[in-house]
């Protein structure tokens, strides 16, 4: 066949988070392979996908002039942009396009913001928070940086499995909420679990002298839950549907403020 | 010179009362704000044909303990830094109705 022009040839991987399936299309098989290791554990045998990618890998460098996330909407179209990505997203063919570098942490920023915005239309929303499951029930830890979700994480006990110890998903399914493993790690660097299970409660957290539960007010809940929330995109449209998804959440599920010394018994208090 | 000043919700915004507070998020920029009680009852009142100084003297004066002078000074501070914000519009004129809670 030489001398025949050949069209370039390609390697796809389902990734399914949050029961929502992105297939990633590469010509890379070395960028393949560190996309079905870095998602091990969420990339589905399925060839069912809703959502398609198709990544264009581009030399080392500047692909984007905004350093920081830009996500806003042209002619029907998302437009994602962060320094070392940009990416076009045609919601309606569910198809787009990510030109980056051969490094996973933009895909992994594309797909958080992806899942943001498919999440945002059903009620749902990406917490800045710790997750675990326990006896059948999912218990979200969330707070400011420092305020413990790493440290939760990391002393969980046996019989919980943890869900995140960084990014929580969270959708609205049966009439109630539910939170699922994601890859989305942060300083533990360990994937969740990708299981699912109802949300029992949400935590604010803070470290101090004793381990100690109160009861929030839903105006505390919906400060703390809405300053977590990861939203990226400049969207009139989409921002009061995750605000109205916050309201709806504290409004549902019982949130507390978990005050914890720095040891495994702050998890006899959650179950 | 009219001095009154007409207050008016902007469309762009979310809101929803919490207990004594009302938290509001601007659609431009997810901007999170939460309205203490006396700013929330402007807020709620600020129905666009309405003077600021009415919504201060039928409602603040009546349901807080405030000298008027002091409520007006400091609801006009707020109009004007939610008006900043974009999540109020403030004019020296009344709202027409189609414009209310649509600029």
């Amino acid at each position: 066949m030489s001398g025949l022009a050949t069209a370039t040839e390609r390697f796809d991987v389902v990734i399914e988070i949050g029961g929502l399936p992105i297939r990633i299309r590469v010509d890379d098989p070395a960028f393949l392979r560190l996309l079905q290791e870095r998602y091990a554990g969420f990339v589905t045998s399925s060839r069912q996908a809703r959502f398609e990618f198709e990544i264009e890998l581009a030399p080392p460098g500047l692909i984007s002039q905004n350093e920081d996330v830009r996500v806003r909407r042209e002619s029907g179209r998302w437009c994602l942009d962060r320094g070392d990505f940009h990416a076009e997203w045609d919601a309606s063919s569910a198809r787009g396009r990510i030109r980056q570098t051969a490094n996973p942490y933009s895909i992994d920023a594309v797909l958080r913001i992806v899942h943001t915005l498919l999440l945002a239309q059903e009620g749902g929303f990406l917490l800045h928070a710790a997750s675990a499951v326990r006896n059948g029930r999912a218990f979200l830890f969330t707070g400011v940086s420092g305020a413990g979700k790493t440290t939760i994480a990391s002393l969980a006990p046996k019989d919980a499995v943890l869900l995140t110890d960084e990014i929580s998903y969270v959708r609205m399914r049966e009439g109630g909420y539910s939170a699922f493993g994601t890859p989305f790690t942060g300083e533990l660097a360990k994937l969740g679990e990708n299981i699912n299970a109802p949300i029992a409660a949400l935590y604010l957290l803070a470290k101090g002298p004793k381990n100690r539960i109160e009861p929030l007010s839903n105006a505390e809940a919906g400060r703390a839950l809405l300053s977590n929330i990861l939203f990226f995109a400049e969207d009139a449209e989409l921002v009061p549907l995750v605000f109205q998804a916050a309201c709806e959440f504290v409004g549902r599920v019982p949130a507390y403020r978990l005050t914890f010394v720095p040891d495994a018994r702050v998890w006899e208090m959650i179950a | 010179m009219n001095s009154k000043r007409y207050v008016a919700r902007s469309s762009e915004i979310a809101a929803r009362r919490m207990g004594d507070e009302m938290m509001i998020m601007s659609g431009r920029d997810s901007t999170l704000f939460t309205l203490n009680a006396v700013a929330t009852v402007i807020w709620e009142a600020a129905d666009g044909s309405t003077a600021l100084d009415e919504i201060v003297e039928r409602r603040i004066c009546t349901e807080f303990e405030v000298e008027r002078s002091v409520a007006l000074r400091d609801a006009e501070a707020l109009a004007e830094e939610l008006a900043g914000h974009g999540i109020l519009l403030l004019s020296e004129e009344p709202f027409p109705p189609a414009g209310r809670e649509s600029k």
